[in-house]
């Protein structure tokens, strides 16, 4: 069995966000970059998978300017066999990459498709729904935890009401939530090792397919901010407060 | 054109967020037809009948759709997209799961988790986890939108009287089986709809120590949240998450016990009318959100709370 996982280089979840002036977007020069953290969770299942004996190879694949191959890179030193960048400048879409991934897909033929559930700079969750539709794919989102049976999967996933199982027959999508498991750190040595793993450059544009935004970001701005509140000294002046000053209890 | 808007249910009821993506998409076009897609859902139809914003809902009707799966969801609503300027639904874990397959098969690049209508292409919606907020036009002929309910207001149940119209079921996929859903039955207001949340983090410690969280909840008549550290931890189970990949809170009272104030879980509770924030650590970020900071150990003040709660003569419900 083949694992494709999908990763995005995304701003590093411990950043705190600061907004241009000029309403044309957020800071990104000199700014810590890393792997969209539920990416990290994707990879880190199909390595597990491997290592249970039931894949043979993962491939790790980003969509991103020059940059991004780091996060292949990353995957490589985690347990990836083999990487692979599609090059493409500027903001790209969920639809886009979707329809790029799907490119991928045709050209590996995997029997499982991974990635994290929603990437955490645009919060868009839509890429691994969409590449499902374009393939005609069951989907599994949201994956807390998976088991491999011999040609489906059984996916436990996090919903608003609490977990629900669902069976996929493969080949399948799994978008996967941050409990799937740990992900666990490349050590030294595989990062030395990584080096040497290959990464193919493939060109978007090469691939054919129309990578312009549909949408168009008219403006980025700073949310509102919440006026200072105060320190209360005891339980008792909370409560009070609570019940005479903001009249919610 | 009309503007569809895609049901959450469970074939008894129509899910509380429904009504919030109700007000949202008759803010898009008021001409809004609901689609309702379940298996002897009439009282959800019928209900929905009586929302007076909605002036049309579309019921399908097949027993395929017992249970909610993307995929067949998909198939029914291609059948009649054509209809419609605008496909809507809601950014639970529902609509996330269901709209991007639609958007995708009818090549439209789907506006998510939109917080306000600002015209019927125009939108506000958050990113980096609610830092920073983007104003999107969608360019597409149609748009396919998800609505956060907590932005939006509760439509009103009563009054209206829509046509409903059967309408045919759609193929089934062979490739998604449902199995089961544990759901967890509490007699607590739901998580996202609460006028009050007390959330515990880290700092609890321990799923037990979780009861000084739920005795002031009680107390409270409130919904009970968690960071993602205590869901991590095993302290309570997934569906109490608050933040960035869990739900999105704006109670009227948000209580953060123990919860140091990561950006992920600002980013699901700082639009809360007031947030109390109890905590020992006095440099917690938490406190930066906070109307009122209370630094102390939780273990001392949460006791402390109920019985000043107890000493009120009355609590709101």
């Amino acid at each position: 069995m083949k694992i494709l996982v999908a990763v995005k280089r995304v701003i590093d979840y411990n950043v705190q966000i600061r907004v241009k002036e000029d309403g044309s977007g957020v800071v990104t020069d000199n700014v810590k970059m890393s792997t969209n953290p539920p990416d990290d969770n994707a990879i880190e299942e199909a390595v597990k998978i491997k290592e249970s004996g039931k894949a043979t190879e993962i491939i790790a694949v980003t969509v991103g300017e020059e940059k991004a191959q780091e996060t292949v890179r990353k995957a490589l030193a985690v347990g990836a066999d083999r990487g692979i960048h599609v090059k493409v400048d500027g903001n790209i879409e969920p639809l886009a990459v979707s329809k790029i991934l799907k490119k991928i897909v045709e050209k590996e033929n995997p029997d499982l498709v991974f990635m994290g559930k929603q990437a955490i700079d645009d919060d868009c969750n839509q890429t691994g729904q969409m590449l499902a539709a374009h393939l005609n794919w069951p989907q599994a989102t949201f994956a807390s935890k998976i088991e491999v049976n011999d040609k489906s999967l059984q996916v436990t996933r996090e919903v608003d009401e609490g977990l629900e199982t669902i069976e996929v027959n493969t080949p399948a999508i799994v978008t996967c939530d941050l409990r799937l498991n740990e992900p666990r750190y490349a050590s030294l040595p595989n990062i030395m090792k990584a080096k040497k793993k290959p990464i193919e450059q493939i060109n978007a544009s090469d691939l054919g397919v129309d990578t312009n935004p549909r949408i168009e970001h008219i403006k980025i701005e700073e949310p509102p901010k919440r006026k200072a509140g105060i320190k209360v000294a005891s339980v008792e002046e909370l409560v009070q407060k609570l019940k005479n000053e903001a009249k919610v209890i | 054109m009309s503007v569809l808007l895609i049901a959450e249910h469970n074939n008894k009821e129509v899910k509380p967020f429904t009504l919030n993506a109700i007000t949202a998409a008759s803010q898009i076009d008021q001409d809004l037809h609901v689609m309702l897609i379940g298996s002897k859902a009439d009282d959800v139809a019928k209900f929905l009948s009586e929302v007076p914003l909605v002036k049309k809902v579309l019921h399908i009707d097949h027993e395929i759709y017992e249970n909610y799966i993307a995929e067949n969801y998909t198939a029914a609503i291609l059948k009649h997209a054509d209809k419609y300027s605008h496909i809507i639904c809601s950014a639970n874990t529902f609509g996330k799961n269901l709209m991007p397959r639609v958007a995708a098969l009818l090549d439209i690049s789907q506006v998510s988790d939109i917080i306000k209508v600002i015209s019927p292409d125009t939108f506000l919606r958050p990113i980096y986890a609610g830092n920073a907020f983007a104003t999107v036009k969608s360019n597409d002929e149609k748009k396919c939108v998800t609505i956060r309910p907590t932005s939006f207001e509760v439509a009103e149940t009563t009054g209206g009287s829509a046509e409903i119209e059967k309408i045919d079921a759609a193929d089934q996929t062979e490739n998604t089986k449902f199995i089961n859903r544990e759901e967890i039955k509490s007699d607590r207001p739901e998580l996202g709809t609460a006028r009050i949340v007390i959330s515990g983090g880290r700092g609890l410690q321990s799923g037990e120590n979780f009861k000084l969280i739920t005795d002031v909840a009680d107390k409270l008549n409130a919904a009970i949240g968690a960071s993602r550290a205590a869901v991590d931890a095993g302290y309570i189970t997934n569906e109490h998450q608050v933040g960035q990949t869990g739900k999105v809170v704006v109670p009227d009272l948000y209580i953060a016990v123990g919860i140091s104030g990561a950006i992920q879980h600002l980013a699901g509770m700082k639009e809360s009318k007031v947030i109390v924030a109890i905590n020992k650590d006095g440099e917690a970020p938490i406190f930066s959100v906070a109307d009122y900071g209370l630094e102390a150990d939780l273990f001392e003040a949460l006791p402390q709370f109920l019985e000043e709660l107890n000493k009120l003569n009355t609590i709101q419900k």
